[in-house]
C-alpha cells in the first residue's frame, strides 16, 4: 500500500506530491512498491498501522505532550529531600545552554576531523573529571554508575585472572541488581557486612571474605546510605595485600572536598555525573564513567571509547578515538564487555559545571552541602519520635532517618509531607528514609521540614 | 533540474581554542555556589573536623580558574567546530540520521519532567508513566509485538537485554546449560554478536553468500540442540534485506531456538513490515535512530525492548501497569524478570521524544517516513554507483537495497591508490559529515556506507551526490588534495598513530603534559592507525 499521492509533514520534505513524483521519475519507477521487492509479499502490513490520530500542528502536538506531563508534580514545585543516585544540584544557565546547542545535540559518529569540537569537550570532560578522582585514564560516560561498576568488576577479574566480587551489603540495591545479572556468566558477587548503626564496612567481615579469588572489592563513598566511608584506605590495603583491586564508587560533586580517591588507594573509580550540572530528567539524567592509572594493562580493559589527544599539523591538538580494538566495535563474539551509544551530551554538561565552578567553587560547595546536611540532621535527630545515628560519624549529603519510635510508617509520615507539599527521604524500609539535602536547600526549606515533621510526628 | 557545484568555500570554525585548563587565570571564578545560611554554618560546625586526615582534600582539585563569559565562549566556539545535524548533512550509514524536531527539547526542560526526581511517589508521576504506557502500546502495534520495556539507554544495551532474555527463557526451561549459543550475521551489527557474549553466549558469525547476506544452508549448518537463538540486524548494515527471513526464524524455532529482531535499521519498515508478523519473538529499536530522539553526541539513547507475549515475564522491573482508578504503577513484582539493566526506567526524556514523534506523523506518517527512506535511499544510490570507480558489491543481487547502501571504492583505489578512509576526510572540506565505511569485519573492500534518511530534501541529496562526484574526480586528476585531506576543517591533519601508542596517548590534560614529549622522541616507532569502522 504507497501513500496515495504523498504525504505532507515538516519532517518529510520528499513526501510530498512533487518531490516524490520527481524521484519516482528519476528511478524509472511507478510505486514506491518496486523498492521493496526484496521485503516478500507475505510479510507486508496490508493496512495502516494501529495508532491514535496524529497531530502535525506542532502547537496542538505541545498541548498534548504538556497536558500528560503538567499530571506530574515536579522538585521546583514541591520541597523535596530525594536522593538515592540522582539529586537535585544547581544546574547553571550555561549548562543548560551548551548542553542544548544543536551542533552538539545532533552530532553523532563524526571524527576528529568534523566533531573536532566535541572532541575536545569530552577531552575536557575525561580532564577535569580526572583531576576530581586523581587518575589520568578517564572514559567518556557510561550507562550509568551500575554499568561503570559492572565493567570494573569484570575489569578487574580480567587483570587478576580471578572470578570473586566483594561488595557492601548495603550498597545500591539497583546497582547489586544490575551487577549480579551482569557478572553472572563470569564471577560470583559476596556481600561484606556494614555496620547496621555507622553505615561502615565491618572490616573483620571484609578479611574474612578476601581470599585468593578475590578480584575487587567494591565499595561506595559515600556509602549508599550516606555515610562517608572513614575506611577506605584501610580496604583498599586489605585488597591490594590480598592481590586484589579496590574499585571505589564516588559522587563527584564531593570531590571538592573529600580526597581523590586514587590518593586512599583506589585502583578504579567509578561513579554518576548527574550531579554535575545535569537536570534530573526523571532519572534520565543518570551518566556513569570508569576512571583508572594510566598503565597499559589497565586501560586496555577499559569496554568503552577513549578519546585521546593527538598532534595536529600547524599545531594545536586535535582529537580522536584511542585503541578501538580493545572494544566491542571491533571484538564482536570475542567481546568481554560492551558498548554503545551512552550518554555523551552529559559529559559536555559536565565539563562546563566543573569548568565554571572551579576549585574554589567545588570546595565551597562541598562545605556548604555538608553544613547543610549536618543541620538538617541535627534538627530531624531532635524531633521526638526521630533518630538520625549518621550524625555520630560523617556523611556528605544523604543520612537515614529511623523513623521506629515515631508510631507511624515512612509511608505514613512521606503522605503527610506530601500533604504539605515536601518530598520526605525515600524508604529504605517501612522504619527508615534516605534523605538527600544540596546547596539547594535553604534554611527557610529546611526549617519547614523540620516544622512538618513535628507536626506530623507528635 | 541542473547538479548544484559542490565547489564551494566552505570553511569549518577554526577556533584554536585552547584546552581549558589552558584558560587557567589565577582568581577567576565561573559560578559562585549559593550562599550558605551563617545559622547553618554555624550550628554545623567544622564538618571535616570528623574526618581522618587521608579522606580531607588537602588542596581543592586543579580544575581550570575561568571567568564566566569565558567558559561560555570556549564551549560555544567548541560546539561550533562540531557537524551535528542541526548544521549539515549526515549520512552517516547505520545511524540513521535525521532531523529531530526541537519542540521535544522544549518540552523536555519543562520542570514536570527535567526537575521530576525518579523516587517520587507513583501518584506525582502520573505523566510520565502514561507516557511510558502509551508509548509501549504503540511500539506493540508499530513492532507487532505485545510488550515492551524502555530501561535499557541504547541500541547495544537493548541487544543485550535480549540477549539476557534469551538466557532467562532457557533457563526457565531447564535448558540453560544445553543451549549456549547464539547464531548472528558478519553484516549485523557488532553489539548483535558481542552482547550476547557478554551474557555467555557461544556466538556463531554467518558470512554473506553471494546476495550479500547468509544463506539458509549456512544458517542450517549452524543449527544445533546448542542454539539458544537467532540475533541478527534485517536489513543488515549494507541495506540489503534478507528476502528468506521468515525461513530463518522458522528453522530457529525449529532447532528450539528463539529469534531476536535488532531493528536498528528498521526506518524503512516502519508500517511496511513487522517483526512480530516475521514470526520473531522479541525486538528491540533505537528510539535515538528511527524514532528521531537527537544523537546527542553519542547519547542519551533508549532502546525499545519488544517481546511476544511467551518472553513478557522477563521484562526487566519495573513495569508500567494501569490501576483500577485509571491510573498508572509500577509493578516491581515480576519474578522471572531478567536483572535490572539500568538505572530507574531508563531515559524516559527519550521515550516522550519518540512519543511525540510518532503522535505527530501517525500511521500515515511513520509509512511515508519509511517509503521516503527508501526512496531517497535509491535516488542516492543511483547518483553514487554512477561516480567513477564505486561500485554495489553483491551484483548477484539486484533487488533494490532499503535504508541504506555500502558501496565500494575498490576500483578507484586501484586505479588511483586513493582509500575510502582519504575520501571520508576530504568530504569534511565540503561542509558535510562524512560517512561510515564500515563495521569491521571489513569484508567490503574499501567500503563506504551511506543512509540518507527521510528527511533530506532532494537539493541535499543532490548536493551529496556531487561532493562525491566531485571527490572522485580529484582522486583521478589531483589525489595528493584527497590524501592530505582535511583543508578547510576545524583542524589540520593530526598523527593519528598517537593515541594508539601507549606511552603516547592522553586521555586527561595531565597526561598529556606528562606524555607530549614522547610524541616528538626520535626512535618512537609509530603505530598505525586505526582502521575499522564504528
Amino acid at each position: 500500500m504507497q501513500t496515495g499521492d504523498g504525504f505532507t509533514h515538516p519532517y518529510v520534505p520528499n513526501a510530498a506530491p512533487e518531490p516524490r513524483r520527481k524521484l519516482l521519475e528519476a528511478l524509472g519507477i511507478k510505486s514506491v512498491d518496486e523498492l521493496y521487492a526484496s521485503v516478500p509479499e507475505s510479510l507486508r502490513l496490508k493496512g495502516p498501522l494501529d495508532l491514535p490520530a496524529p497531530l502535525p500542528g506542532e502547537a496542538d502536538l505541545r498541548r498534548h505532550v504538556e497536558s500528560i506531563l503538567a499530571k506530574n508534580r515536579n522538585c521546583r514545585d514541591l520541597l523535596s529531600f530525594l536522593g538515592g543516585g540522582c539529586a537535585r544540584h544547581y544546574v547553571p544557565a550555561i549548562c543548560d545552554e551548551i548542553a542544548g546547542r544543536g551542533e552538539f545535540l545532533t552530532a553523532y559518529g563524526g571524527g576528529p576531523y568534523s566533531d573536532h569540537g566535541k572532541g575536545q569537550a569530552i577531552f575536557e570532560f575525561q580532564s577535569l573529571l580526572g583531576e576530581l578522582v586523581g587518575m589520568e585514564a578517564v572514559s567518556p560516560p557510561t550507562y550509568d554508575w551500575g554499568a561503570a561498576a559492572d565493567s570494573a568488576a569484570l575489569m578487574a577479574c580480567r587483570i587478576t585472572g580471578r572470578n570473586r566480587i566483594l561488595v557492601p551489603r548495603h550498597m545500591s540495591p539497583d546497582r547489586l541488581a544490575q551487577m549480579r545479572g551482569f557478572v553472572k556468566p563470569f564471577a560470583t558477587i559476596a556481600e561484606v557486612e556494614q555496620d547496621p548503626v555507622t553505615g561502615l564496612i565491618d572490616l573483620d567481615d571484609l578479611l574474612v571474605k578476601l581470599d585468593g579469588e578475590t578480584a575487587a572489592v567494591y565499595v561506595e563513598n559515600p556509602a549508599f546510605l550516606g555515610a562517608i566511608e572513614t575506611q577506605v584506605e584501610a580496604v583498599a590495603e586489605a585488597a591490594h595485600k590480598a592481590g586484589a583491586l579496590a574499585i571505589v564508587g564516588v559522587d563527584p560533586i564531593s570531590l571538592g572536598v573529600l580526597a581523590a580517591p586514587a590518593d586512599y588507594g583506589a585502583d578504579i573509580v567509578v561513579g554518576d555525573i548527574q550531579p554535575l550540572g545535569i537536570r534530573m530528567l526523571a532519572g534520565g539524567g543518570c551518566a556513569g564513567f570508569i576512571a583508572t592509572r594510566d598503565e597499559e594493562r589497565l586501560v586496555m580493559e577499559f569496554p568503552s571509547i577513549l578519546i585521546s589527544a593527538a598532534p595536529a599539523e600547524g599545531g594545536g591538538y586535535g582529537f580522536a578515538w584511542s585503541t578501538t580494538e580493545r572494544t566491542s566495535y571491533d571484538t564482536r563474539h570475542e567481546a568481554t564487555d560492551y558498548y554503545g551509544t551512552t550518554q555523551w551530551l552529559w559529559a559536555i554538561g559536565a565539563a562546563v559545571y566543573l569548568s565554571l565552578m572551579g576549585p574554589d567553587g567545588m570546595r565551597e560547595l562541598g562545605i556548604g552541602i555538608m553544613e547543610r546536611a549536618r543541620y538538617t540532621a541535627a534538627a530531624i535527630d531532635r524531633v521526638p519520635g526521630l533518630a538520625v545515628p549518621a550524625l555520630r560519624g560523617s556523611f556528605f549529603k544523604e543520612f537515614v532517618v529511623d523513623v521506629s519510635d515515631s508510631g507511624k510508617s515512612v509511608a505514613e509520615i512521606n503522605k503527610a509531607l506530601l500533604d504539605r507539599g515536601i518530598l520526605g527521604g525515600s524508604a529504605v524500609d517501612e522504619r527508615r528514609a534516605l534523605y538527600c539535602v544540596t546547596e539547594m536547600h535553604t534554611k527557610a526549606d529546611i526549617d519547614r521540614l523540620v516544622d512538618a515533621l513535628q507536626e506530623i510526628c507528635r | 533540474m541542473s547538479a548544484p557545484d559542490p565547489q564551494t568555500s566552505f570553511h569549518a570554525a577554526r577556533w584554536n581554542e585552547p584546552l581549558i585548563p589552558e584558560l587557567d587565570e589565577p582568581g577567576a571564578r565561573g559560578m559562585l555556589p549559593p550562599a550558605c545560611d551563617e545559622d547553618i554554618a554555624e550550628a554545623a560546625g567544622d564538618v571535616l573536623s570528623g574526618l581522618p586526615e587521608g579522606l580531607v582534600r588537602k588542596a581543592p582539585p586543579a580544575l581550570p580558574r575561568v571567568t564566566q563569559h569565558r567558559v561560555m565562549r570556549h564551549f560555544t566556539r567548541l560546539s561550533q567546530m562540531s557537524m551535528g545535524f542541526d548544521v549539515t548533512t549526515d549520512m552517516m550509514g547505520t545511524c540513521t540520521m535525521k532531523y529531530s524536531p526541537r519542540v521535544h527539547e522544549h518540552i523536555a526542560r519543562l520542570a514536570d519532567l527535567a526537575e521530576v526526581h525518579p523516587r517520587q511517589p507513583e501518584a506525582t508521576q502520573q505523566g510520565i508513566l502514561e507516557i511510558l504506557y502509551r508509548f509501549n502500546r504503540m511500539m506493540c502495534a508499530i513492532a507487532g509485538m505485545d510488550a515492551f520495556s524502555f530501561q535499557p539507554a541504547s541500541g547495544a544495551q537493548g541487544i543485550y537485554t535480549n540477549a539476557c532474555i534469551i538466557r532467562a527463557y532457557h533457563a526457565s526451561r531447564g535448558e540453560a546449560g544445553k543451549r549456549d549459543e547464539i547464531i548472528t550475521t558478519a553484516f549485523s551489527h557488532p553489539a548483535d554478536a558481542a552482547t550476547p557474549a557478554v551474557a555467555g553466549f557461544k556466538v556463531i558469525t554467518l558470512m554473506p553468500g553471494e546476495m550479500g547476506y547468509p544463506d539458509v544452508d549456512a544458517l542450517k549448518a549452524a543449527l544445533s540442540d546448542r542454539t539458544a537463538g537467532l540475533m541478527l540486524t534485517n536489513p543488515e548494515d549494507t541495506g540489503l534485506f534478507n528476502s528468506r527471513i521468515k525461513t530463518f526464524v522458522d528453522l530457529v524455532h525449529e532447532a528450539g531456538g528463539l529469534c531476536a529482531y535488532d531493528q536498528a535499521n528498521g526506518n524503512p519498515l516502519l508500517g511496511v513490515a513487522r517483526a512480530g508478523d516475521a514470526g520473531f519473538d522479541l525486538c528491540q529499536f533505537n528510539l535515538h535512530k528511527t524514532f528521531s530522539a537527537p544523537h546527542s553526541g553519542i547519547g542519551q539513547g533508549c532502546a525499545a525492548v519488544g517481546v511476544k507475549r511467551h518472553l513478557e515475564p522477563f521484562l526487566p522491573a519495573p513495569a508500567v501497569v494501569e490501576t483500577e482508578d485509571g491510573g498508572y504503577r509500577l509493578d516491581y513484582e515480576r519474578p522471572q524478570a531478567i536483572e535490572r539493566i539500568r538505572a530507574f526506567q531508563g531515559n524516559v526524556h527519550t521515550v516522550m521524544k519518540a512519543y511525540a514523534w510518532v503522535m505527530s506523523l501517525g500511521a500515515e506518517g511513520l509509512r511515508a517516513v519509511a517509503e521516503t527512506a527508501v526512496l531517497n535511499n535509491n535516488y542516492l544510490a543511483r547518483g553514487l554507483s554512477r561516480i567513477r570507480g564505486a561500485s554495489l558489491p553483491w551484483p548477484a543481487n539486484n533487488k533494490p537495497r532499503l535504508d541504506q547502501v555500502r558501496y565500494s571504492w575498490e576500483k578507484l583505489h586501484e586505479e588511483t591508490g586513493v582509500s575510502t578512509f582519504d575520501i571520508l576526510v576530504r568530504m569534511v572540506d565540503f561542509g558535510v559529515q562524512h560517512y561510515l565505511p564500515s563495521h569491521v569485519p571489513m569484508l567490503v573492500p574499501q567500503p563506504f556506507t551511506l543512509e540518507p534518511g527521510e528527511s533530506l530534501t532532494i537539493e541535499e541529496l543532490d548536493r551529496m551526490i556531487a561532493i562525491m562526484e566531485a571527490i572522485a574526480e580529484e582522486a583521478y586528476t589531483a589525489p595528493e588534495v584527497v590524501k592530505t585531506a582535511p583543508h578547510n576543517a576545524a583542524i589540520g591533519h593530526l598523527d593519528l598513530s598517537v593515541p594508539e601508542d601507549p606511552d603516547c596517548w592522553a586521555f586527561t590534560y595531565r597526561a598529556l603534559k606528562r606524555k607530549e614529549p614522547a610524541w616528538t622522541a626520535p626512535d618512537r616507532v609509530k603505530r598505525g592507525a586505526h582502521e575499522g569502522g564504528y
